[in-house]
């Protein structure tokens, strides 16, 4: 058998591992329900009462921004981080880990085919959002806007890739880690208000969560008058900063983590 | 709980090595420590000259394994297609994966189902699929865990089959096979290890395990259905080991006898019970013979003593 070099086997697993989540767009079409009209729901609730307090215009622009970032988390949660346990679950975990690519391969293939995926499905959610409800932004920080977005999700899918390496331990006992950090990260990261309304120490707090920067900046970029709760380059920064970080924690735990699953057979139990 | 203990075996290069046991003998945890699934709580084992503990990340690219009534993958995918993902995890060029994976399922007689979803196939079908997802990457070593577990007569003979050949292609290949057939074991393997209760009771070739039965006689013996009858058997003078399974309401029993003075004293014991006999055929050993012979029960016994039955 030929022995190929790392490099290799990890770019072609990361394209390989995207695959399927790209292929499902087609295939399975009931996201267009799920990942879109849910969203789209949630945010004219928010919307209406908005409305309903007369808030100013701009408040219309964070719901629908939240609702496409909404997508994102929801995605992270829920198809990554929680992935794993579903591949130990049918035995494909057993297959990723006897082959000779590695786990930040196969998260990363996730990664990139949720984020495509996930693009489409939240950028018809912003163009819908914004045509429905009359949104309009400011060109000029379009640009940079779109350069947060993408330093935002890279971080935001580091931090999946450490949640992930629980679920290889835990299994399904991390699902309640994830049920919990749904909510409570939606309410923290500010997705239908301004962050710095919660105040400097609960912000602060949630930016632990790349949205909740990365969300902050785009929205003072493209929607003026935005509370501003750290200036638009220290958010950036910081997001820029939790892409590596979290990569390499992700890095650690996983190794961490397969070992001691290994050891305690935690990788060859099925549905638990 | 132990699962494994001390077992001491060498598989040589290019041989097809049977790991034979009943349900929970310890058969797959062997093959997930030996495929670095599992770590050994003690203990050292190598795999082409490879530590499984220490050197796990270089022997990953020199094994493969194979499941029974194996799930993985992703059923929205087309077969092709999920064969051709196992095959990046690798770094096969796609090209050479789509010639090799259009090789393998034309033999394996799925060439009209590979563009067919997984979630659409039978689960012989998926069976042999996964064994093209073990066979394509071209191991120096494969394992098979029960590949033939619950497949039809058919699509078991199909999937020995292209094991052999695959054996038969190149001689430096090995096979590692646990199973709890033991006619699947004696037909394929070159040497069998009859693991019980994780510990290796025997091993060596199937004709010298059933030489150990060799100065038996073995006889079966039909009944009509009535009171048990094993342990009043095996109770008998001469009577090496008994083994009984019921099929189509027929009770049979698989006796080792130590000469042929014995027979008299098994009808006697039979014909005390009140019950009737239907046949009685004496026969050359099997596996399984031997298999009674070292452990006292059946396969199928073991088997339901795992299962609590």
């Amino acid at each position: 058998m030929t022995q190929y070099s790392p490099l290799r086997i990890f770019f072609k697993t990361v394209v390989a591992r995207a695959y399927p989540r790209v292929i499902a767009t087609w295939r399975q079409v009931a996201w267009i329900f799920f990942d879109m009209a849910f969203p789209i729901v949630g945010s004219l609730a928010m919307v209406l009462v908005y409305q309903g307090l007369h808030a100013p215009r701009q408040y219309l622009g964070f719901v629908v921004m939240g609702g496409a970032m909404l997508a994102f988390w929801q995605n992270v949660l829920w198809s990554m981080a929680t992935q794993f346990s579903w591949d130990r679950g049918n035995g494909t975990l057993e297959l990723y880990t006897i082959a000779p690519t590695t786990f930040e391969a196969v998260l990363l293939g996730m990664a990139v085919g949720s984020m495509i995926t996930t693009t489409i499905r939240a950028g018809v959610i912003l163009v819908a959002g914004s045509l429905l409800f009359g949104i309009s932004y400011a060109s000029g920080g379009a640009l940079a806007a779109i350069g947060v977005f993408l330093l935002t999700l890279a971080a935001l899918y580091c931090l999946g890739m450490l949640l992930a390496s629980l679920f290889l331990f835990y299994g399904r006992e991390a699902w309640h880690l994830a049920t919990a950090l749904q909510e409570p990260v939606n309410f923290l990261s500010g997705l239908y208000f301004p962050v710095r309304a919660l105040g400097s120490y609960v912000a602060g707090g949630a930016s632990l969560v790349p949205m909740t920067l990365g969300l902050d900046a785009m929205r003072q970029l493209l929607l003026p008058g935005t509370p501003v709760f750290i200036p638009v380059g220290l958010e950036t920064t910081i997001v820029a900063i939790q892409v590596p970080l979290y990569a390499v924690l992700a890095g650690v735990a996983l190794r961490f983590l397969e070992t001691r699953a290994r050891s305690e057979g935690k990788l060859v139990t099925r549905w638990e | 709980m132990v699962a494994l203990q001390g077992v001491d075996l060498s598989v040589n290069q290019g041989e097809l090595f049977g790991v034979l046991g009943p349900n929970g003998a310890g058969k797959t945890t062997l093959i997930k420590i030996l495929v670095t699934l599992l770590l050994p709580s003690s203990g050292q084992a190598w795999v082409d000259g490879l530590d499984v503990v220490k050197d796990y990340r270089a022997l990953r690219h020199r094994i493969s394994m194979v499941s029974g009534g194996e799930n993985a993958g992703y059923g929205l995918l087309r077969v092709r297609e999920q064969l051709w993902l196992f095959s990046q995890l690798y770094g096969m060029s796609s090209s050479a994966a789509r010639s090799r994976i259009d090789e393998l399922l034309e033999r394996l007689g799925l060439a009209e189902v590979a563009n067919r979803k997984i979630t659409g196939l039978s689960s012989g079908m998926r069976q042999k699929m996964s064994l093209v997802r073990g066979l394509m990457t071209d191991p120096r070593v494969i394992f098979l865990d029960e590949p033939t577990v619950a497949l039809d007569v058919g699509a078991a003979r199909d999937v020995r089959t292209e094991v052999r050949r695959w054996m038969r292609e190149d001689p430096t290949r090995t096979v590692i096979l646990t199973t709890h057939y033991m006619q699947e074991a004696d037909e394929l393997c070159d040497r069998v290890a009859i693991v019980n209760r994780g510990e290796v009771i025997a091993h060596g070739t199937p004709q010298a395990l059933k030489q150990q039965v060799d100065e038996d006689v073995i006889v079966d013996l039909q009944l009509e259905p009535g009171r048990p009858l094993l342990d009043a058997l095996r109770a008998v003078e001469g009577v090496g080991a008994a083994s009984a399974r019921e099929e189509d309401g027929i009770d049979r029993f698989s006796l080792l006898l130590a000469d042929d003075a014995v027979l008299p004293r098994v009808l006697s014991t039979v014909e005390g019970s009140g019950r009737r006999v239907t046949g009685l055929v004496r026969r050359q050993p099997t596996l399984e013979d031997a298999f009674v012979k070292l452990v006292g029960r059946s396969l199928h016994e073991e088997d339901s003593a795992e299962n609590g039955a």
